[in-house]
């Protein structure tokens, strides 16, 4: 306790200083968190992944559809439990910029294809019954103030007209890595439709779902269904959805990077900020550790009192940082909305990351003062002039 | 009395830019259990050098120094730190107090490193404080003391574990005749008193005279003993 009392003193003595090192060190772990957070958001929709699903999409690009026919063949290969299919379908609900995704999915297998998306029996019976259904994520409703029973009109732009969905469901996600923005409305609407008024754009899907029964046959199932339609009119591209939805976010590979990288660089830079810190106290200090050693205290006591102090400001600002970076996440959480980042949270492996980067900041800056302060002689310290 | 302190052919040389620069040769003395030892000389004798010799906080070149019969030239760095904290209580020209530190929380620094417990500790602290005169003062930060009750609280903390030798390099160097005084009363009462072995360098004649034997250093070597 003794040690620690003075660990901590020897930290205040130039208050100035340390407080503007421990600000310094926290404005770094903020920003650490931050960035962190919003690659770990980029990530969720890897994470949400199913591990028995699998993509079927066109093989030159994800744009292009797959006939409708190939449902029957994909049905019948071995380990597939069950098909699903779903068209992107894009348009503008009010105003360009209320952006969420919107998708024709077929109503009789999506929900056991996606049981993450929780309905109530009821409202699965209407999502069934009406054609012009429609299931709602809860963060897109609140976010729009939509309700069961509301008609949402979208302006279609790669379906071109004005199309009316009634809502059968709001649904909650199943946990928080859900996504919880989604607009899904049945196929058959969109299908019939196009049937109409241009045919030559109906009976197409935009990729199918396969629910597998195995997961360790992914590799399996998705080398013989891509085999099978290696001569067909549209060639297919089979993944799980976990590398599927790892293509989408590759695009932004490069930002993710550079803000991963910027996130360590601070943190890299906060390390010489401390490391000057605690140089010039050791250095301001070099009489008073002849004096300690004289009195009989060693170099592993020495090591203690630098290395401690150089830790008790780290985890300080450590603490201070975490503190307030979870607050500033959470107000962007609220703020940014959930159709860009579902889920904006300080995740635990990103706490542990910021307190280990800090830890690690305050041994690192002390290895040199520690050395200096036990391999000065002790007649050499007391001749030192600061 | 018995010879507490034996030094023996004692050499010791600094290098600067790969010249020797000697400072004490062959140098023989011994100090019994119980005297107050002052050493005098020009600068540059080789006394602060001797007297850092013989607290173990420098390494002779060459010769032998023998402490309550053990060679400390031979001590390991980790043994030679024990050895201080046990057996040398050292006083500074500039006392040389923690300052972020009470006077009780320096007089205490050198207990930290025995298995005392608090309330033992707190005792010793009392005692040598009380010892000083510093009995009302031990919750006074150095800044809230003059320079010679400075100089009382690093004595404090050189007597507290009870040490066999004290070592004082010009202990009323920075202080005003009257401190200077109270200093050398309280050497004195330590050494007649207290029974402690004192080792005390001076540049001063009048502080030298508190000593039981004065020995004159020059160009490294000892000149002349007065007792």
């Amino acid at each position: 306790m003794k040690i620690l009392k003075i660990m901590f003193k020897n930290s205040m003595r130039h208050k100035l200083r340390t407080s503007l090192t421990i600000l310094g060190i926290s404005v770094a772990v903020i920003a650490f968190i931050v960035m962190r957070s919003i690659v770990s958001a980029w990530d969720v929709g890897v994470e949400a992944a199913a591990a028995d699903r699998v993509i079927v999409r066109n093989s030159v690009s994800f744009i292009f559809p797959i006939p409708y026919a190939y449902k029957d063949k994909l049905e019948k290969i071995d380990g597939v439990k069950r098909v699903t299919w779903a068209n992107w379908f894009g348009g503008v609900y009010k105003e360009k910029e209320n952006f969420f995704g919107r998708l024709a999915v077929d109503h009789n297998t999506f929900l056991d294809v996606y049981p993450e998306f929780l309905i109530t029996p009821d409202e699965k019976k209407m999502f069934m019954d009406d054609i012009q259904s429609c299931i709602i994520g809860e963060a897109t409703a609140n976010q729009f103030n939509i309700k069961k029973g509301d008609i949402v009109t979208l302006q279609g732009d790669i379906y071109p007209g004005n199309w009316d969905f009634k809502v059968a469901a709001v649904y909650k996600p199943r946990d928080k890595i859900t996504d919880a923005t989604g607009m899904y409305f049945r196929w058959d609407y969109l299908n019939e439709r196009l049937e109409k008024e241009s045919p030559d754009r109906a009976n197409d899907a935009g990729w199918y779902v396969l629910q597998v029964n195995d997961p360790k046959q992914i590799a399996a199932i998705s080398q013989k269904v891509d085999n099978y339609f290696k001569n067909s009119a549209a060639a297919t591209k089979t993944e799980s959805e976990r590398a599927f939805n790892q293509g989408f976010i590759s695009s932004s590979s490069a930002i993710l990077t550079a803000m991963n990288v910027v996130s360590f660089v601070i943190i890299g830079i906060i390390m010489l900020v401390l490391g000057n810190t605690m140089i010039m106290s050791a250095r301001e200090r070099t009489r008073e550790y002849s004096v300690l050693k004289t009195l009989g205290f060693s170099g592993k006591h020495l090591t203690g009192l630098i290395l401690g102090e150089s830790l008790l400001i780290s985890l300080i600002g450590g603490t201070v940082g975490l503190l307030l970076g979870e607050m500033v996440v959470t107000g962007l959480g609220q703020v940014v909305p959930k159709t860009i980042f579902p889920l904006l949270e300080v995740t635990t492996l990103n706490i542990i990351l910021a307190m280990v980067a800090a830890l690690l900041t305050g041994f690192i800056a002390s290895i040199f003062p520690i050395h200096k302060a036990v391999n000065t002689k002790i007649v050499d310290g007391f001749r030192f002039v600061g | 009395m018995s010879t507490l302190i034996e030094v023996t052919n004692l050499q010791k040389s600094y290098w600067r830019n790969n010249i020797e620069i000697p400072v004490l040769n062959k140098l023989n003395l011994g100090v019994e259990s119980g005297e107050f030892l002052a050493l005098m000389g020009p600068s540059g004798s080789g006394k602060t050098t001797l007297l850092n010799l013989i607290a173990g906080i420098d390494r002779p070149t060459e010769g032998k120094i023998t402490i309550d019969g053990s060679d400390i030239a031979k001590m390991s760095e980790s043994n030679l730190a024990k050895w201080r904290s046990a057996n040398i209580g050292f006083i500074f020209q500039f006392y040389n107090l923690i300052p972020v530190l009470t006077a009780y929380e320096n007089v205490e620094l050198p207990l930290l490193l025995t298995k005392l417990k608090k309330d033992e500790r707190k005792k010793h602290v009392e005692t040598a404080l009380t010892i000083v005169g510093l009995g009302d003062r031990m919750h006074h930060s150095p800044k809230q003391l003059s320079g010679g009750q400075e100089q009382r609280v690093a004595i404090a903390r050189a007597i507290v574990t009870d040490p066999l030798i004290l070592v004082a390099d010009e202990p009323t160097g920075d202080l005003d005749k009257n401190s200077a005084t109270e200093i050398l009363n309280l050497m004195e009462k330590l050494n007649k008193e207290y029974k402690k072995t004192i080792v005390m360098v001076t540049h001063d004649p009048h502080a030298a005279e508190r000593a039981g034997r004065i020995l004159h250093l020059e160009k490294g070597e000892l000149v002349k003993e007065t007792v």
